[in-house]
């Protein structure tokens, strides 16, 4: 009872009244989200309903026009992106952005953070040894988690080359790189061939097994159904409704929503 | 004919370390310059006040790198975001600022008239055949500017700037901070111009603000973009490219029974316009195309 209280009363994210508009569009208007610690949370709604627009204002892409957000007693909200990154939030992208130039394994070695490498120190004679053993260890770790997305036989390939599908799976490599606490993940299996949906539900899971708190937005019902222990929906900027996944798919409004036609 | 080619060596070389430094800057990290010749100021005038006042050619050209340096770390944090588009004026715009400063500023560098009988290092060593030994330093300092470039372009830290030049936001989405990146490749790219004026001050003995005019930044962005994006072996053969147009065209006026000087010089920076024009439809081109 009481854990239970606490998870209620203490989300590991929340948003609060949160507000964005772009010109004179309102797209978000007084939205308030509390993601518990762990779980996995689905983010629905119709399309142009403003759900990348809140993956862009939590991570610090978008600076919000009003409203607060907080992670784990934090305010975040101001803070720009990087820093929301080191907090441990990491955004994939819905259009996949890859880093054309670089193969598919630079994309994920550039991750980690404070590399000896990317000093300038590293470039003297002497920090040859070191480097070269920090990259060894950087490119075991990636080529793990290029096999977990099964992309291990493209490693050598440039990421520009990838097919649409493929791209979304380095999204979720690179996501998985960051070691996140949270894991937001804007419409992972759009595109991806459907053949390997249920593969990449299995990434999810094993990324959610790490105890890693996961948001995702999607638009597949099934895998939400799935997936997700919670659901939200948002429409025209605003929270809708959430419960189960079971409780929203039987809920008229949502219906309506996404039919377009006035609840 | 041989104190010519000394003396185009010595130009390409120093040309190639201010080229080889924009490479690093818009090659590597994709950050747009169209000053580098402000940096390249800042070297030549640091090391001819400091050579002057006795101090060692080689701190004067520590000093003119790290001098440079500041600057570039400057104009970079002063530029929102370091967005291309800001950058290419904002570069600009201090570049002509640095020159009208040395023009006017008598305390600096006595203004029109720049600052003459700057002392040449290990001058007297040589005796005639000092214009080669100097030459020798220049390409030195050039192998040591190239080494650290391709050192840097296989290290961890040239990925990570290709990787904000491809895309920043994902640099940001993974928790790098964007901007001291940013800041350190453009810093580091003019400390190499800043080096290389010392060379130039010196090799001259004699600098004034007419030479470091915008055209200078434009040749070695056409050194830059002739060769392949990034590669430093590239910029190398552009400079060499450039110096040979640029000093080369002094030399054959000699020998070409048509055209004054002057004609000669207005042809060049026509060919220098035609190449810039042309390389960048085909650099435009194969952008559109991919
Ligand atoms: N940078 C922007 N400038 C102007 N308008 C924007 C911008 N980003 C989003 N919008 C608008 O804000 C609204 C919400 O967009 P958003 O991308 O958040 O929707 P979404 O719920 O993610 O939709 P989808 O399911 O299609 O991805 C849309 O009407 C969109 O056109
Ligand atoms: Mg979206």
């Amino acid at each position: 009872m009481t854990t239970e209280l606490l998870n209620v009363s203490m989300p590991e994210l929340e948003t609060r009244h949160l507000v964005k508009r772009f010109g004179g569009m309102q797209a978000i208007s007084d939205c308030n989200l509390r993601i518990a610690g762990g779980s996995i949370t689905g983010l629905i709604g119709p399309n142009g309903a403003g759900k990348s627009t809140v993956f862009s204002m939590i991570s610090g892409f978008l600076r919000s026009d009003g409203g607060e957000i907080w992670f784990k007693g934090r305010r975040i909200d101001g803070l720009p992106a990087h820093r929301v990154a080191r907090l441990g939030i990491i955004r994939t992208f819905q259009t996949p952005h890859e880093l054309r130039e670089l193969s598919v394994l630079e994309n994920l070695m550039v991750v980690p953070r404070s590399q000896f490498g990317e000093s300038l120190a590293g470039l003297l004679p002497f920090g040859g040894r070191r480097v070269r053993k920090e990259e060894h260890e950087i490119e075991e770790r990636a080529i793990a988690v290029l096999r977990t997305v099964g992309l291990e036989h493209h490693a050598q390939h440039r990421a520009a080359d990838l097919s649409g599908g493929q791209k979304k799976l380095l999204e979720i490599a690179r996501c998985m790189m960051c070691n996140p606490k949270v894991a937001l993940l804007d419409e992972p299996t759009a595109g991806v061939n459907p053949s390997l949906i249920n593969d990449l539900m299995e990434v999810i899971r094993v990324l959610h097994n790490g105890g890693v708190t996961v948001v995702i937005i999607e638009h597949n019902m099934n895998v939400v159904m799935r997936l997700c222990g919670h659901v939200v929906v948002l429409d025209r900027g605003a929270v809708m409704c959430e419960g189960t996944p079971d409780s929203i798919q039987r809920d008229e409004r949502v219906l309506a929503a996404y039919l377009g036609s006035p609840p | 004919m041989l104190d010519f080619l000394i003396a185009i060596v010595t130009f390409t070389a120093i040309y190639a370390m201010v080229s080889l430094g924009l490479n690093l800057q818009w090659g590597q990290a994709g950050l747009v310059n169209l000053g580098q010749v402000a940096f390249f100021a800042t070297g030549a005038y640091t090391a001819a006040i400091l050579t002057r006042a006795n101090v060692p050619f080689l701190w004067a050209i520590l000093a003119a790198a790290a001098l440079a340096a500041v600057l570039g770390a400057l104009v970079a944090l002063i530029t929102p975001h370091l967005r291309e588009d800001y950058l290419a004026i904002v570069t600009l715009g201090f570049a002509e600022l640095v020159r009208l400063i040395l023009l006017n500023e008598k305390e600096i560098g006595n203004g029109p008239n720049g600052i003459n009988a700057i002392p040449q290092p290990l001058h007297g060593v040589a005796g005639a055949n000092y214009p080669l030994l100097f030459a020798l330093l220049t390409l030195a300092a050039l192998a040591a500017v190239f080494l650290f470039n391709e050192r840097l372009r296989g290290a961890p830290l040239g990925r990570l700037l290709r990787a904000i030049r491809d895309d920043e936001s994902v640099v940001a989405s993974i928790g790098k901070s964007v901007l001291a990146f940013k800041v350190e490749a453009f810093s580091l790219g003019a400390a190499m111009a800043g080096a290389a004026g010392a060379f130039y001050a010196a090799y001259l003995t004699f600098i004034a603000p007419e030479m470091f005019t915008a055209s200078v930044s434009i040749y070695v962005l056409v050194a830059v973009l002739i060769g392949k994006r990034g590669s430093n072996f590239g910029t190398l053969l552009g400079a060499v490219f450039v110096s040979i147009l640029l000093e080369g065209s002094d030399f054959i006026k000699d020998y070409i029974p048509f055209g004054t000087g002057v004609q000669i010089a207005a042809f060049r920076i026509i060919v220098m316009g035609a190449v810039l024009m042309l390389v960048v439809l085909a650099r435009y081109r194969t952008m559109v195309e991919s």
